[in-house]
């Protein structure tokens, strides 16, 4: 098999052979990057230079035989990601020229364990949008069928991962941003529990939501990754001071005696019998493997695409305040004075649907709506993960469909914000809880991937890395690779 | 391409229409400078948004407190009042629009 075809485990093992060099695997994925990138426009930015640097470095600390499990391993990280010295745009215009002067928390944590950054890849603008659509830097396209969109906000590390450009990407995820995506790409990727990974140097779209994670070929690399990035960071107030496990031993746990909910609501009209019948199949095979399957139902999950869109566009209104065309950032030509400068630059700066996110949360949380709409959905917030723990007294996981439909084509949705916002109707539930929740292939519908999303209770990423472990051991959709990236 | 009908998307509630000088003035509050088409466009997206986050009154939130943090009984942590960071006020100004002898440059505020 091609070495660009090989998980991130199977290649860790291959450098410590000696089988081949950080500096080969690098060459060869940019390489493929750059042949890709006419047709996928999955990067923003490619760190070539620095790359072939670390990779060398890496080479040494490997012929040394002192290295760390991820030393030499490639990596390419969502351009929300601040980067010492390497542009980060978020893709907005607003960001185009910054050159973020620290890394994000992420970041450091894999440069230290001596990973090799390919590049920044491209994602709908400040991670808002399910399609990557509402990037400056242009959409990016489906490997599975270029016609097609790659889902969002994390598309570019999506489509990446999934045309084997690099083993794995790190993600953000708000309200599916990483899940969504990743069931269109046919990759696996896991949203943490809130709070398990630092939020340091990750651009804010909705603080209360907004959670790093990964996505790669396989539920086992993404527990090596996890193990890297997940803990408490002085740095983040929101991260969560409790011990780091050892993900990837977890994997071995057996599915046998795992209770599985299967959420009523989310097989109710509105998903695609194609996708349902893939989900129902993956079911089987947890049946199969020994585990009780039952019916969940969380009365309350419908109302949390409403309640998303009051608390992430009011969070996003006060967080993008600091976009001022001041400090940093785009600045207007010629401003009259200062509100015409904070204006147009701000007009000018962010794209269609950012301002509508500002505009809407600027709306709710104006004098005299506050209550109606903030505290309103704050408390259907609390309502609908209180179904959660309800349900995770019953059940280990529950497991349902990450999207209604497979991928859709570029410019399907685009002409109204509500039918785009209510792809993220399966995803949206676990980010206003706060729950760990993954998504993995469990089938095809013609050419494209279908997702199975595994929720847990806060800080089961083990327990779901294992159930997501013990199905890939049995299938091969994650093994499936898109015609022409094979 | 099937088409994915909202579970629950009925738009019982009376649909609150956002018109252009609402729309403009909102624009003003956030600082966006907005342009005809756009009002016009955003009036529309708008009123659909909110009909949306309309459903909520649906739900019965009697004795149910306002979430204030995802994690329950979680709080923030509190760290000494102590100086961490660097001064790297050039490195920072170099990402700035204009700067002249170490100040941020805008336009006039007081006349």
């Amino acid at each position: 098999m091609s070495w660009h075809a090989r998980t991130l485990t199977e290649l860790a093992t291959a450098l410590r052979a000696r089988e081949l060099t950080s500096v080969e695997l690098t060459r060869l994925l940019l390489k493929r990057i750059e042949a890709a990138q006419p047709k996928l426009n999955a990067f923003v930015s490619v760190t070539t230079e620095a790359a072939l640097a670390a990779a060398a470095q890496a080479d040494r600390t490997l012929a040394a035989g002192s290295a760390g499990p991820l030393v030499g391993l490639p990596i390419i990280h969502k351009d929300i990601f601040c980067t010492d010295g390497v542009r980060t745009t978020c893709g907005s215009r607003m960001l185009d020229n910054f050159v973020a002067p620290y890394d994000a928390t992420v970041v450091a944590k894999l440069k230290a364990a001596g990973m090799v950054m390919l590049g920044k890849s491209n994602m709908d603008e400040f991670a808002m949008g399910s399609s990557n659509e509402t990037s400056f830097y242009g959409p990016v396209r489906n490997p599975w069928d270029a016609r097609l969109v790659p889902g969002g906000s994390s598309g570019g590390s999506a489509a990446a991962v999934a045309a084997r450009l690099g083993p794995a990407a790190t993600a953000t995820d708000t309200g599916g941003s990483i899940r969504q995506p990743a069931a269109l790409c046919g990759v696996t990727g896991l949203k943490p529990t809130y709070g398990r990974v630092s939020r340091y140097g990750m651009i804010a779209f909705a603080s209360s939501l907004d959670q790093g994670g990964i996505l790669a070929t396989s539920a086992e690399d993404v527990a090596l990754l996890l193990g890297a990035i997940a803990g408490f960071d002085p740095r983040d107030s929101t991260s969560v001071d409790r011990p780091v496990p050892d993900y990837a031993a977890a994997l071995g746990r057996p599915v046998a005696g795992l209770k599985i909910g299967v959420l009523k609501e989310f097989f109710d009209t509105g998903l695609d019998p194609r996708n349902a019948r893939c989900v129902r199949d993956a079911l089987a095979v947890y049946e199969r493997l020994g585990a009780a399957i039952r019916e969940v139902s969380l009365p309350n999950i419908g109302l949390s695409v409403p309640a998303y869109y009051v608390v992430a566009p009011a969070e996003c209104s006060s967080n993008l305040a600091r976009f001022d065309g001041l400090r940093f950032g785009y600045r207007c030509k010629d401003p009259r004075d200062l509100t015409d400068l904070y204006c147009r630059s701000r007009g000018e700066g962010f794209g269609a649907e950012v301002k509508r996110r500002i505009m809407t949360g600027t709306y709710v949380l104006s004098a005299g709506y506050y209550d109606a709409y903030y505290l309103k959905a704050q408390k259907v917030r609390q309502l609908i993960a209180n179904e959660f723990e309800h349900a995770f007294n019953e059940v280990d996981v529950i497991m349902g469909p990450t999207t209604p439909t497979p991928a859709f084509e570029l410019g399907a949705k685009t002409s109204d914000p509500v039918t785009m916002y209510l792809n993220d109707i399966y995803t949206i539930g676990a980010n206003l809880a706060g729950l760990p929740a993954l998504s993995i292939p469990c089938g095809f519908v013609g050419e494209l991937p279908v997702g199975l999303q595994i929720i847990g209770p806060h800080f089961a990423e083990e327990r779901l890395l294992a159930a997501a472990h013990s199905y890939q051991r049995e299938t091969d959709w994650h093994r499936r690779i898109p015609s022409g990236y094979e | 391409m099937y088409d994915s009908a909202p579970f629950f998307l009925q738009f019982a509630n009376s649909i609150r229409l956002m018109d252009r000088d609402e729309i403009a003035a909102i624009a003003h509050l956030a600082r966006l400078e907005l342009g005809e088409a756009e009002l016009a466009a955003f009036s529309e997206s708008l009123t659909r948004i909110l009909a949306l986050v309309g459903e909520l009154d649906r739900a019965d939130t009697a004795g149910v407190a306002p979430m204030a943090h995802p994690l329950a009984g979680l709080s923030q942590g509190l760290r000494p009042d102590e100086v961490t960071e660097r001064n790297e006020r050039d490195r920072y100004q170099g990402n700035a629009p204009r700067v002249e002898a170490g100040l941020y440059i805008v336009p006039k505020v007081i006349e």
